[in-house]
Formats: C-alpha cells, structure tokens, sequence
C-alpha cells in the first residue's frame, strides 16, 4: 500500500505542487521588502543609534561631567575628563565614544541624570580612517544640535513609560 | 567592664563606654554621621538610633553609656523607624545633587540614603540654600550640603587646636562658618574633607577632576617630614589624582597634615624634568640617557684626573630613599671619595666623630601620648612636624607638661608650661642652666667633670628652674631636639647638654627627624666617616672625608678646599643648604655639578648635566622614620617621560665607572644588602654623643642674630611645587619679623619694605613686628627664593630703611 502510494505522489509530482503552493500564496501575499535606502523601517522612539549631547535651549550644554554614563558602560566605550570651568560649574573637558567597542545597549542613556547624553534613530554612520569611528565631545554635541528636534520628540513619547 | 547584650549578642564594654562601642567590637554596624571614634561625642545627628529595652523612646547608640545587662536592639522595627524618620529629617534640605557633588561615591549620606532613605520625599517645599564660605585655597564648600554634624568643628577644637570652624545660628539657620574674613590655616585642615560625611567639604586642589570609582587606591608612605605617615595614593591613567591617609595607629592615626596630603600637585607640575639634559660649549642640549650617563661618567673622570678623587662631593637629600643615599655613597665610596653627606642644612659638624648611632625620636611615636614631662628644644614644631605637634597636644591635654627652649614663641596650640624664648646664642646657656638647676637639686652622675665645670659658672634663671623643676617632678620624660636645634650652629653643644639634661632627669632623649628619611640616611651611611649601619671608615691621609659644610668651605687658609665637581642628588641648593651663599658659590665654582633632580628648578644655572630621577610614587623604595621605623613602598605610577628611579641611574653610573658591586637588579636587592631582614635596627639607632666636651661660649654677638627657620610648604622640591599649598597662609612671602622695640628704633612700621643684608646679599622685604622675639633678633625664614641670596640660616645681619 505504501509503496503504491508513493508511486503516484512521485509520478504526478504532488511534492513539487506542494511547494509551488508557498510559492503561489507569497507572491500574490503583500510585500514587506523595503528598498533601502529610498525606503525606511519605522522606528520606535527608544530606537538606539548614533549618540548626541544635548544642550538645553539657552545653548548650555546639558552634561555635568557625573561620569556614571562611563561607569554604567558595559563596554567601556566611555572616556571622559573632567574639570571646574570657570564659572565654576563641573563640565567636561573630554567626552569620547568609541563606536566601535559601544554595544548600544542603552545603559548610558538610562544612567544619565540630565538627559545628556541619548542614543538618536541615526543608524547611518561610518568611518573611513581608523579613529573615525571615536566620537569626541564636539562630534557628540553637532549631532544633538542637528537632531534635538527629532531627540525632543522621542523623548516626550517615551515620557509616560519613563 | 560592663556587660551587654547587641541584637542578642554579648559584649564587655570597659566602664563608661557607650552601646556605640559595644557594637563597633562586635562589627555590628549603625549608621551614623557625626560619630567619629578619634572625636567627642556631639550626638547630634540622630542617625544612631537604637532601641534599648524598657526605654520607652529610642536612644542614641554613640552617646548611651552601656549599663549592666542592658539590651539593645539595632535592627528592630523601632529603631529602623527612628533612623528611617532622621533620615528623612536630613534629606528635607539637602540637595539631591550628587551628579555633580564631588562626595558622590563616597558619601556617607548617599550610602546610607539607599538603606534608610524613601524613594519619594514627603517634602515639597522648597529646600534652604546656604551661601558657600571662602576657607581658603585648600578647602572647597558647598554648604548647602551641610548636614550639620560638627565634626569639622570638633576636629578643629580637639585636634588641630584651633577652632577655625564653629556653627552659627539655630535651627533652620545654623550653618558652618569661619571666623569673618577668615580662611582655614591650621597645617592639619585638610582632614576635615575626610571627616565630612557629606560634600559640603571637599578637597579644592581635587574638584571635579575625577570621581572616586575611577580611581586605584595604591600604597605609599610619606617623602615629607619624619613621621613616616602612611599614605592612600589615589591614581587614574598614571596621574597622582589625590593622596588620603591610611589609617595607622601607631603612625598617623586616621590623620594627615596638608603637607602630605596636597603636597601630590607637586608631581604633576609643569617644572618635571621629563628628559636628561647635559650642557655642551654652553648650551643645553636633551639627549637620551645613554649619552647623559657617558657625559656624566667623562666629566666626573676628568675632574679627577685633573683634581684627584678627593675634589669630587655628593650631597643627597634626605628626602630621598634609603636605596638612593645607600648607591649615592657607595659610588662616592668605590671611587675613592669619602666626601658624602646628607645634612644639607646642618653647620655644626663638630660632634661627627662622637657620635654613637643615628640619631632617632628615641621612642615610638604612640608612646608620646603616656609622656608627663616634654621639653622640646629649638623648633618651628607646628610647621616640622604637624602631625608630631597633635600628638604632643594629646600628650598635654592629658596633663603632660610641656616646655620649650626656642629662638622663637609661635604659637603651639598647646598648653605650654614653661617657655624660655631665647637668642640662638643663648641657647647653649640656657640648657646649661636647666642642667645647673638639676645638679643642684639632686645628685647625678654619667656626667663628664667637663659639662660640671662649664655649668658651673652660669647663673640660673627663674624659668630655668620651673622646667628642670617640671622634668624633675614629671615622669616620664622626654626631651626632644627640634630642627632649628639641628641646624644651629652650635648643634653639637645643645646636643651635648640637651643628653646630659636627658641623663641627669631619666629623660628619653630624641630627635624630631627632619626629613623622611633622616634616620635611613644615616643607616645608609650618607654621612662622612660612617658607612652603613654606623659602620666607623678609618681615616686616612689620601682620602677625604668632608661633611656638607666642608664641601662648600671656601675658606683658604683651611686644610679643606672645596670641591671641584658636586653629585646633588634631589636637592636644590639655593634653598635647602644652611648658607646658600657659600653653597652657589661653590657650586658656581666647580668645574662639573651633576644634578639628579625630578624638577628643573634653576639647575641649569649650575649644573652641567641634569639626570631627572623619579620622585617618591615612581620609584620602589624605603623611608626609616624618625621612629626607625622601616617602611619599603612601590612606585604608584610608571615614570614620567624618561624620567627613572635614582637607583637604577646610580646603579648603572656605577657599572659606567667600571666599578664592583653595582649590578643590583631590584631595590629589594638593595634594602637587603643594608638592612639584613632579621635585624631589628634599633641596636642602631643611637643619640648620644660619646666623650664630646662640650663648651658654653660666652661671646658677645655685635649685631643683630638672624632666626631663619625652613618655611612649612618650602622644605622639599615637591612641596615647593604644590600649587594649591603655594596659596595658603603658610606659605606667604617672607617677612622680616623685627621686636617691636627695633622698629621704633629703625623708625619703620609694619608694613613697610626695608633692606635686609647679610653677607654679599641682600633682600627687601616687608617688614613686620613679633614682641616674642628675643632682644636683637630678626626672624626671617629661609629656603625660600625670596631669601635664597642671603647667608646661613643663624648668622649675623643687618637691616636699613630703605
């Protein structure tokens, strides 16, 4: 019987039909391609990708040089320098990221007390030479002073979950 | 002893000791803010809350005497109510801004604001602000942080001996300040920062340079002064950040004075030298080592082809290791030069050949606590030794009596019972005195018919008689020979007389060590005529034996010429020489000046070559405090530049020189060679003067005498170059301090600029007035570049209106 069985799936290519099925049902199914990059994936607003300093609205930098984003940083990605700037407030003299050892996870984001530094929805970013890819303070801060529109906004959504 | 019982434990608690106590022998920890153990109790932060059963309300553990079978619970609802209800208390006004608080990390408030603190206030109103106090280049407030504890104000009434800070106001109002105007000055004042459990005092030098998590606790003992304290070096990316005390009872207790402490600004300073530099047809060239040692090894040769050996001098300073003057003298000693030395601002060398051992403090540090009779004897002691001056505060505030034979009445802070504020010229008097007065009272022996008969003819004073009276009556005692004794220049004769006062009373007889290594320069055999451990070198016709004096002699009727060439090692001679006048004389002289140096200061004025040596945190190395204590440390940091360990480029000179012995390839190495591990080093250590006659003179001195003691924050090369110390009080500009009465004499008044002369050189400086000084003399503090072209430390001078 089993053998019979098999004669006639074999013979009237019953296994080919069978894919042929999958076949059919995705290619009149809706697409999900994105064409990249003329097109873009929604992202939520706790995207994490490129970091930025930001400032507050006066043009004041926002990081008070705490450390604990370089502290929490599961990758040691984090140098910072610090110093009393001569109106007497703490700041930073340094603030690097190396890119390349960050694991985005987050967590300096999470750590900052002032909301300093965040991680943006840029996610396209390279380097050509080695040490591109080490963001320094000023880096850091152009990014959030392009961004703080799009930052802002991320961050109010994300505001009630907070 | 008293029973009680903790969180169902038993513990014996001596009479009188509180349920604190208790719990710290039982390692039971509750919380607390103002209780600090060297501290009074002030009970006033109410953190340590503790029930006690069948009291009906909670009680403060550090201020409640245990009573027998008393039981206390330090956990239990209620007292974790109570201590949660002051916790909430203190966060009402203070600010949550450990981001950017400089405690953060290691504040006491935020450790114990996690265990005890809500997640939310209660407290909506807003918080009081208080306005941040000047206290000095040293100290940093942030008052609004203050949490009112006292400490700080109790460390300054108990400890440091003076009340610089005090709580104003009440309640809501109280805040700390200090006197109006007022900065905090006493050389102990950066302990507070310690004390503080909050940020509202914090390290000004260390602001916002580095958080405490970043940074590697490493080991280290102090280059200073001869306490030998033991030292926290705190370090990030190979940078001394910051240097905090680490606790040693027998040393420093849980304390450190400023000297210590800030003294670190010095290792990072631009003035490091970071690369050997050698002199070539008169300009300065940088250059690797290999050249600068073959320079160094052409230069010495020709020196002594051209001289002989006998021309060529080392002076090291005894802030350097014990391994750095051991291979210093040993060079001096293979190549066949007994011209070594390390008292650079001794000028009595008259009582060398007697002496029996180095001289030490002649007991241990902890056991000036049981002193009842102190007599201290030539020395600016809040300045030489500050955390030395607290022990013999705690001395005297247990009824120890203490008197002093000084050129100078500064004050100590202290219960002093007798002072004798003499010149230096009468100093030797006045201890012959003392020494007459006890000869008088009871029968003494060991003392040489010589010292009898000298004493014989002075006529006794009445204050002479109170302190031989007070050394008489108060057992035990001690006498201790301060540095200005050292430096007089009739040391050897205030020695002879200070040991025959010790021998008479039963006194222990000491010295207050100048330098870190004093006691280790000696075992090293950095002095003329004695190797190492004491060991006695014969004198001989060919090779010389100069002491530092001899080195720079240029007096030309003497047998003794001064050198041709100098090895300085970690010196600068314009400031840490008796007389700089005679020293950069002679230097200026020589034909070739080698400088091991971690700073550039002026060598290039005078040395033809300058190998930069690393300081105390670069090196591996040993300090034998004045306790002779032998405390060995590691270098903290990696050297800077090409700067190496002064062993490594002596060691290296040696083999250079084609001399034996000198391929040591550790310190350890080193310290083994001259302190063999199982020996203790006390059978070394030795004050007393054998057979030395010494002599009262009684000449007239004309003009006037000058006092120069070493300024506090200008006795080392490092300390020199700490910025933040640069700016206290301390270490102000010299003064001309004049007795009131030779100023209306000069018709000048304070303030005013005058000439002061002595020798070739002069200065001008202010001039100020002290009624303490003794008649016809004038005060002004050497070794520092202000007066660094004026003569010896006790010489004559003269000073002009200008």
């Amino acid at each position: 019987m089993e053998r019979i069985k098999h004669f006639f799936k074999s013979f009237l290519l019953f296994e080919l039909l069978k894919g042929m099925k999958v076949t059919g049902r995705y290619l009149f199914a809706p697409k999900i391609t994105v064409h990249y990059p003329e097109e873009k994936t929604p992202q939520s607003p706790r995207f994490r990708g490129l970091h930025a300093l930001r400032r507050y609205p006066n043009g004041e930098e926002r990081c008070i040089a705490c450390k604990l984003c370089e502290a929490v940083c599961p990758a040691l990605a984090i140098t910072i320098e610090s110093e009393q700037r001569e109106d007497g407030t703490r700041r930073t003299t340094r603030y690097d990221i190396d890119m390349i050892k960050c694991i985005f996870c987050g967590f300096c984001e999470e750590a900052c007390p002032v909301d300093a530094i965040v991680e943006t929805r840029v996610l396209e970013y390279h380097g050509e030479v080695r040490g591109d890819l080490t963001y320094t303070k000023e880096m850091l801060l152009a990014v959030g002073d392009r961004y703080e529109e799009q930052i802002a906004k991320d961050r109010e959504a994300d505001a009630p979950y907070r | 002893m008293v029973n009680i019982e903790i969180n169902g434990k038993q513990v014996t608690v001596p009479k009188g000791g509180t349920v604190m106590d208790g719990a710290r022998q039982l390692g039971i920890y509750i919380p607390h803010f103002c209780y600090h153990k060297k501290l009074s109790i002030a009970a006033n932060c109410r953190m340590c809350l503790v029930q006690v059963e069948k009291a009906p309300k909670p009680l403060p553990a550090c201020a409640t005497p245990a009573t027998e079978g008393m039981k206390v619970f330090t956990h239990s609802q209620q007292a974790a109510t109570a201590q949660k209800g002051v916790m909430e208390f203190l966060l009402i006004n203070h600010p949550l801004d450990c981001p950017i608080c400089d405690q953060g990390g290691e504040c006491q408030l935020q450790d114990l604001a996690v265990g005890y603190g809500a997640s939310e206030s209660r407290y909506q109103e807003a918080k009081r602000v208080v306005v941040n106090k000047n206290l000095g280049p040293l100290i940093s407030t942030d008052m609004t942080r203050c949490i009112h504890c006292t400490r700080c104000v109790r460390f300054g009434q108990e400890i440091a001996g003076i009340m610089e800070l005090g709580m104003a106001g009440r309640g809501e109002h109280s805040e700390i300040l200090s006197f109006i105007g007022k900065t905090v000055d006493s050389e102990l004042s950066g302990n507070v920062i310690d004390l503080c459990p909050v940020g509202a005092l914090v390290s000004k030098p260390f602001r916002y340079s580095a958080r405490t998590w970043e940074l590697s606790r490493r080991k280290s003992i102090s280059p200073h002064c001869g306490l030998g304290s033991n030292l926290i070096v705190q370090v990030k990316q190979n940078r001394v950040m910051r240097v905090l005390p680490r606790e040693n009872e027998e040393i420093n207790e849980c304390w450190l004075s400023d000297k210590d402490r800030f003294s670190y600004e010095g290792l990072n300073s631009e003035d490091r030298l970071t690369a050997p530099m050698i002199k070539r047809n008169g300009q300065w060239h940088s250059c690797d080592w290999q050249e600068a040692l073959i320079f160094t090894v052409d230069g010495l040769k020709s020196v002594m082809e051209r001289h002989g050996v006998n021309s060529i001098g080392a002076l090291g300073s005894a802030h350097s290791t014990l391994e750095e003057l051991f291979l210093l003298q040993k060079l001096m000693r293979a190549l066949g030069s007994g011209n070594i030395d390390h008292r650079l601002r001794q000028s009595d060398f008259r009582a060398d050949g007697n002496l029996q051992g180095a001289p030490w403090l002649g007991m241990s540090i902890a056991d000036i606590l049981q002193l009842k009779s102190i007599l201290i004897i030539g020395s600016t002691l809040r300045k030489d030794h500050p955390l030395l001056a607290h022990r013999f505060r705690q001395a005297v505030k247990k009824g120890a009596q203490l008197s002093i034979i000084n050129p100078i009445d500064d004050d100590l802070l202290m219960r002093t019972a007798h002072r004798a504020i003499v010149a230096p010229s009468e100093m030797v008097n006045m201890l012959a005195q003392v020494l007459k007065v006890i000869a008088e009272t009871k029968p003494i022996e060991g003392i040489s018919a010589h010292i009898r008969q000298a004493i014989a003819s002075v006529s006794t004073a009445n204050v002479a008689r109170a302190i031989a009276e007070s050394m008489l009556a108060n057992n035990p005692a001690a006498i201790f020979m301060g540095n200005v004794a050292q430096h007089h220049p009739l040391y050897a004769d205030i020695h002879a007389f200070a040991q025959a006062i010790a021998k008479a009373t039963g006194a222990n007889f000491g010295f207050l060590g100048e330098a870190a290594n004093s006691v280790g320069a000696y075992l090293a055999g950095a002095v003329p005529g004695r190797g190492v451990l004491g060991t006695e070198i014969k004198r001989d016709e060919r090779r010389s034996q100069y002491n530092a004096a001899q080195m720079f002699s240029d007096d030309s009727n003497s047998a003794v010429s001064s050198c041709r060439a100098y090895v300085l090692m970690n010196l600068e001679p314009e400031l840490d020489t008796h007389n700089p006048q005679q020293a950069m004389k002679a230097i200026n002289n020589a034909e070739f000046v080698v400088s091991l140096s971690t700073f550039k200061g002026n060598a290039a004025n005078y040395a033809d070559v300058v190998l930069p040596i690393a300081p105390f945190t670069e090196t591996s190395g040993t300090f034998v405090s004045a306790e002779g204590r032998v405390q060995s440390f590691n270098g903290v940091v990696s050297p800077l530049g090409d700067t190496r360990p002064a062993w490594k480029v002596l060691r290296v000179l040696g083999n250079l020189l084609q001399l034996d012995g000198f391929d040591y390839e550790t310190s350890e190495q080193i310290r083994a060679q001259i302190i063999p591990a199982e020996e203790a080093i006390t059978r070394y250590l030795n004050n007393n003067l054998k057979e030395y006659e010494a002599n009262i003179f009684t000449q007239e001195v004309s003009g006037l005498q000058r006092i120069g003691e070493v300024p506090i924050y200008q006795a080392d090369p490092i300390v020199r170059r700490a910025e933040s110390l640069q700016l206290t009080h301390d270490a102000a500009s010299p003064k001309v301090w004049l007795p009131t009465a030779l100023l209306e004499q000069l018709s000048v008044r304070e303030g005013e600029v005058i000439r002061l002369k002595q020798g070739g050189g002069e200065v001008q400086l202010e001039v100020a007035g002290d009624d303490g000084l003794p008649f016809n003399c004038v005060r002004v503090a050497c070794a520092h570049p202000h007066t660094s072209t004026l003569g010896a430390m006790f010489g004559e001078v003269s000073v002009e209106k200008l």
